[in-house]
């Protein structure tokens, strides 16, 4: 039994650690005989991996804000006044798990065309706007779910009733009273949001924006050390978007009060 | 209660954004799925089922089928894997230090998807890869002429593991843990074997968690894109892909058609999810 368990936990092991070696070599190996960071090097310097990557960051960052700005009210009032549209709001905000994103943006692409009622494929703005809206809907299951978390942790009715008769109103209380209190888990879903944006390909593809998911997949047809350097920071930034998930929720642990 | 209309109005854009931009897109696919389009000779648009009889080409079936045939090892295998490991780290009498590790990096790796996933396997079985150019280099073991080739839907299954597994390990971890102590000390006081706890407690127990996880790394895997794309280019033919050709530059001839296979891409992961989402919440009675 117990050889058992050590066979298949090194069997798995070894399944995820070979990938990660073999492309942090092969990174490495760009100059003939010598690791070096030449391909790093390359790039980094790359202005085309500069731009991709810068917008990338602000589609993630926008898309950050967006999701917040929909779900946190939205999961705010659910739970102090709708409860009964709770299984319909979760329904709603599991669809972009089922219906691939491929799907998705292939009606943006018919739907928000030129020649119909809301052409945002007819310019650049429009379509960045279109891609941010991609964007959150892929992030909101994940979004939704971290931060109606957050709130079932903390006492929603009566919070809002003393900030209420303290005399605040509706932006205050969410903007000074929720959102603080829920500020792990929105963090947590902020950053896995970002884990998924900045590398995103298909909705960035076919709408033809200049992101960081794109740009890796032009330098993999065409290149052959750089993609493999491109990978490291990519598998980089989502482990550091992971590791900050778990910071951020060890820290939450020492704020709260003692009860 | 009584239904109250202003209440409603604080998740109004909630709605108003996701039947714009989630619900109608997809809507816009489905119906027109089944519409003709206006075409020159005919010039009407009528509801009709030809897109799907126009979608039965050898070639598209063919693409359905190798889709459904790498979500499905790539499913089986994630499970058989992901849950050996999980039970090893949960039950196998492992260092305990192992266990937060594992699952940490599982949140990593089940995230470690598209373009950079596809880049790491070429950099380690690709034709010019860590492994493949040391079995060759050390023992004279040619992969290529074994028949293995990453850009491959054999390749695919192993690259797509890669995410499966780490996102059975968590799922199933949870799961795992739910199982009582008790149970099995009531199994073996009654006299049963580990075995027989195993085949006649516990697994009818993790069975729906067992089945809906497989479904769900079924969709998981349908409908990625990038990294077939990343991996194999525009050629490799599976439904995902021929329908990102199809958007690029209408490979079917007909825009109709393309929403027909789209329509098919839903209708198989709609029904996998649907599976999960019903298996799980049967596997919740059991497993609080």
């Amino acid at each position: 039994m117990k050889a058992l368990a050590w066979f298949s936990f090194l069997f798995g092991a070894t399944f995820f650690i070979l990938p990660l070696i073999g492309m942090a070599e092969f990174s490495l190996s760009m100059l003939r005989g010598v690791y070096s960071f030449e391909a790093y090097r390359v790039v980094l310097r790359d202005p085309a991996f500069q731009a991709t990557f810068l917008y990338s960051v602000m589609m993630a960052l926008g898309t950050i804000v967006l999701g917040i700005g929909l779900v946190v009210p939205t999961a705010y009032w659910v739970r102090l006044r709708l409860p009964q549209a709770r299984p319909l709001i979760e329904f709603i905000t599991l669809l972009p798990l089922v219906i691939p994103a491929i799907v998705i943006v292939y009606g943006y692409i018919r739907m928000f065309n030129t020649s119909s009622i809301l052409p945002l494929t007819g310019s650049v703005t429009g379509t960045n706007i279109l891609l941010l809206f991609g964007y959150t809907t892929l992030a909101l299951p994940y979004m939704y779910r971290a931060v109606d978390t957050g709130l079932r942790t903390i006492d929603v009715g009566t919070l809002t009733e003393a900030a209420q008769s303290l005399g605040a109103g509706w932006v205050t209380i969410l903007g000074r009273l929720i959102l603080p209190n829920v500020l792990t888990a929105v963090l947590s879903g902020a950053f896995l949001t970002f884990a998924i944006v900045i590398g995103e390909f298909t909705m960035a593809a076919l709408l033809n924006r200049p992101a960081f998911g794109p740009y890796m997949q032009l330098m993999g047809a065409n290149r052959a050390y750089e993609p493999a350097a491109l990978a490291v920071i990519a598998f980089g930034i989502t482990w550091a978007c992971m590791g900050l998930i778990s910071v951020v929720g060890r820290l939450s642990k020492h704020t709260r009060a003692a009860r | 209660m009584r239904f109250q209309p202003l209440r409603w109005v604080g998740v109004l854009p909630f709605f108003a954004f996701s039947a714009l931009f989630l619900i109608a897109p997809t809507l816009y696919i489905v119906i027109n799925s089944f519409r003709s389009g206006v075409s020159a000779i005919e010039g009407a648009n009528f509801w009709t089922l030809q897109n799907f009889r126009d979608l039965m080409t050898p070639s598209v079936i063919n693409a359905y089928w190798v889709s459904i045939k790498i979500s499905f090892f790539s499913a089986v295998l994630g499970c058989l894997i992901g849950f050996a490991m999980a039970a090893a780290v949960t039950f196998g009498q492992l260092p305990r230090v192992l266990k937060q590790p594992l699952l940490t990096f599982s949140g990593v790796a089940s995230n470690f998807a598209g373009v950079p996933l596809a880049f790491a396997f070429i950099a380690t079985i690709g034709p010019a890869g860590l492994i493949t150019l040391w079995l060759r280099n050390e023992f004279g073991i040619n992969l290529r002429v074994l028949g293995f080739n990453l850009l491959s839907t054999r390749g695919l299954v192993i690259t797509y593991l890669f995410f499966q597994i780490p996102l059975m390990i968590l799922i199933i971890t949870p799961a795992l843990e739910g199982l009582k102590r008790e149970w099995r000390e009531a199994a073996a006081i009654l006299g049963a074997t580990g075995a027989q706890y195993w085949r006649m407690v516990a697994l009818p127990i993790l069975f729906p968690s067992l089945l809906g996880t497989l479904a769900l790394l079924f969709a998981n895997s349908f409908g990625a894109v990038a990294t077939a794309i990343a991996l194999t280019g525009p050629s490799l033919n599976i439904a995902p892909i021929l329908l990102y050709a199809q958007i690029r530059g209408d490979v079917l001839g007909s825009p109709n058609v393309g929403y027909a296979l789209a329509t098919g891409m839903i209708v198989i992961t709609a029904l996998a999810n649907g599976l999960y989402i019903w298996l799980r919440t049967r596997s919740e009675r059991w497993l609080k």
